[in-house]
């Protein structure tokens, strides 16, 4: 499985996850985190066959509770630690020309 | 005053031999005078805290205090606190101040807690040294030459330098446990779903969990039974009675069977260690305790899985820091993936984008089942090794971490090795488990050791009761670090 990440592989990940990564230090990024996934990769040694993934230690089913109206409208306070807002609403840079 | 446990300082304060006041003055002053040689706190909230300690004094002249009433202590600076810098060791958050706050900061703040501020941690919660905060490192009290472990190292420093009485804490693969240890204070890490995480900023959802660090075990009891709680508004929060933790401290340690798993004290343990805990496990046959040998056989394969595993989800949990609601936003964004990908690599530091970019290639098209799915079978396999261990046994006793306190910068260019670094306490959070880390003796250049407990499921009574017990028969836990009058 184990694969070693080259300068692309690692431009495409960080796009996925709206990084921005400098072109200068693109080979020391793509070393570390192919040394890292290269370590992980012991798990692939493990027979799992018979094994389910654990989806929470104690076995606990997701709580719902009643599709109830539980909280106010906290609008303006919520606005009063965004970057920028505008007439109740965030400002981000214009997505349609 | 300083020196005094939270059970001393709740007597002292009842008796008058002190007001709240001139302990939370005192504490700052210490904090002021202090703190430039450690770095424990990020935020300090002196006149919040003197605010608080005044209502505490009224409450108790009048009789009626509540549990924590006029002690000081403070949180970790991943818990929102309304009005009150949250930064999350970050400059992504460096500008975050909570419309609200966490229901643990606020059952504290109901049980008449007062809070000296916020302290200092690894960004995100995520590093095992303390030296990925935006803030700088913590430097531990025992030797400012080293860390003060991590991801929690401004709680556990601040505790041992008796900066604070006691402080909250958070641990995704020991993050209590591993700094309580490297700086010689008791920290716990409940039962996932033991104590509410509404209003923590969140990074490994199906591990991480909220706890006590303090001077001993009974004061971490003390601060347990405040903070756990169910909590509607935390998915995970478990619908359980809590318990007076500290009712049970004294019970006898007559028949307890403890079992010490050999994969702990294999390749990578440092001796200096392994000889003080095994004295500890000693301590606890004189006290009445049986010990037998046990295995955990897939030890090995805890901290790949864990790192599968904790970076996936913080892939996902960070995703929400986008420039746009709150937190850092990039000068004069072009477009809004611009606004994102430059708000995101200016906001977080390079372990927490090395472990978004792990997660993201983990959780990516064709990978899931080769490393998530794989990760959570692992993880199941793990469980079922600490099932079968305790079927006859109460407790699991080991190191809490494989060595002592490192130097600054020792491991900082090598994450594979820092990463081992958490090889003994992850198994705990990959199982749910409770656990606890307790100072049992000093290495021979003076650093303290932890011992790790672990116990069954929402069983922190019993894992208090055993730690207590030791605690009443050593008194490493009253040891200060040199040098703290």
């Amino acid at each position: 499985m184990s694969e070693k990440l080259d300068a692309e592989k690692v431009k495409s990940l960080a796009n996925l996850a709206r990084i921005n990564i400098d072109d200068a230090i693109i080979g020391e990024v793509a070393s570390s985190i192919s040394s890292i996934i290269s370590f992980v990769d012991q798990l692939q040694a493990a027979d799992t066959s018979q094994v389910e993934p654990m989806a929470h230690p104690l076995n606990a089913k997701q709580r719902l509770r009643k599709d109830e109206i539980t909280e106010e409208n906290q609008r303006d306070l919520m606005h009063t630690i965004a970057p920028v807002v505008e007439n109740g609403l965030y400002l981000v840079p214009s997505v349609i020309d | 005053m300083h020196q005094l446990t939270i059970a001393e300082l709740k007597q002292s304060l009842e008796n008058k031999s002190f007001s709240a006041t001139e302990l939370t003055q005192h504490y700052l002053n210490r904090i002021q005078r202090l703190d430039s040689q450690y770095n424990s706190f990020i935020s300090v909230s002196a006149e919040q805290a003197l605010s608080q300690a005044k209502q505490a004094d009224e409450q108790l002249s009048s009789g009626i205090a509540p549990p924590l009433c006029g002690i000081p202590i403070a949180h970790k600076d991943l818990f929102c606190t309304k009005n009150l810098r949250t930064s999350c060791g970050s400059k992504m958050l460096d500008n975050f101040v909570p419309p609200y706050n966490a229901t643990i900061v606020e059952n504290c703040q109901q049980a008449g807690a007062i809070v000296l501020g916020k302290t200092n941690m690894d960004e995100f919660a995520m590093g095992s040294s303390n030296e990925n905060s935006y803030y700088g490192s913590v430097k531990n009290p025992w030797n400012r030459d080293c860390v003060s472990g991590g991801s929690s190292g401004g709680s556990a420093a601040a505790v041992a330098a008796q900066l604070v009485a006691g402080a909250t804490a958070s641990d995704t693969g020991g993050s209590i446990r591993q700094p309580a240890s490297f700086c010689g204070v008791t920290g716990l890490k409940p039962t996932y779903g033991r104590v509410s995480r509404w209003g923590m900023v969140a990074y490994a959802s199906s591990l991480d969990q909220a706890g006590p660090i303090a001077k001993t075990a009974e004061d971490v009891a003390l601060l347990l039974n405040v903070l756990a709680s169910f909590d509607p508004k935390d998915s995970t929060s478990i619908e359980q009675n809590v318990p007076d933790y500290a009712s049970s401290l004294n019970d006898s340690l007559t028949g307890l069977r403890i079992g010490i798993p050999k994969e702990h004290f294999s390749e990578g343990l440092d001796n200096s260690v392994a000889i003080q805990v095994r004295e500890a496990i000693k301590v606890y046959e004189s006290l009445g305790a049986t010990v037998k040998e046990i295995s955990l056989p897939h030890t090995h394969l805890t901290v790949p899985a864990y790192y599968v595993i904790a970076p996936a989800e913080c892939s996902s949990n960070l995703s929400r820091f986008d420039g746009v609601r709150y937190g850092h936003r990039c000068e004069a964004p072009k477009d809004l993936d611009d606004l994102y990908k430059r708000s995101r690599e200016e906001g977080f530091g390079e372990e927490v984008k090395r472990r978004i970019l792990i997660g993201t290639y983990a959780l990516s098209a064709g990978y899931y089942d080769a490393y998530y799915r794989k990760a959570q079978q692992i993880r199941q396999l793990i469980k079922n090794d600490f099932d079968e261990a305790f079927k006859d046994i109460d407790v699991i006793a080991g190191p809490t971490a494989p060595s002592p306190a490192f130097e600054l910068g020792a491991l900082a260019k090598d994450p594979v090795s820092m990463y081992l670094e958490d090889i003994y306490t992850l198994p705990t959070n990959l199982a749910g488990l409770p656990g606890i880390s307790i100072p049992c003796g000093n290495t021979p250049d003076g650093k303290p050791v932890g011992l790790q407990l672990t116990g069954h499921y929402f069983n922190e009574s019993r894992l208090l009761n055993i730690a207590h017990r030791f605690q009443q028969a050593t008194d490493f836990h009253r040891q200060p670090p040199p040098g703290i009058d």
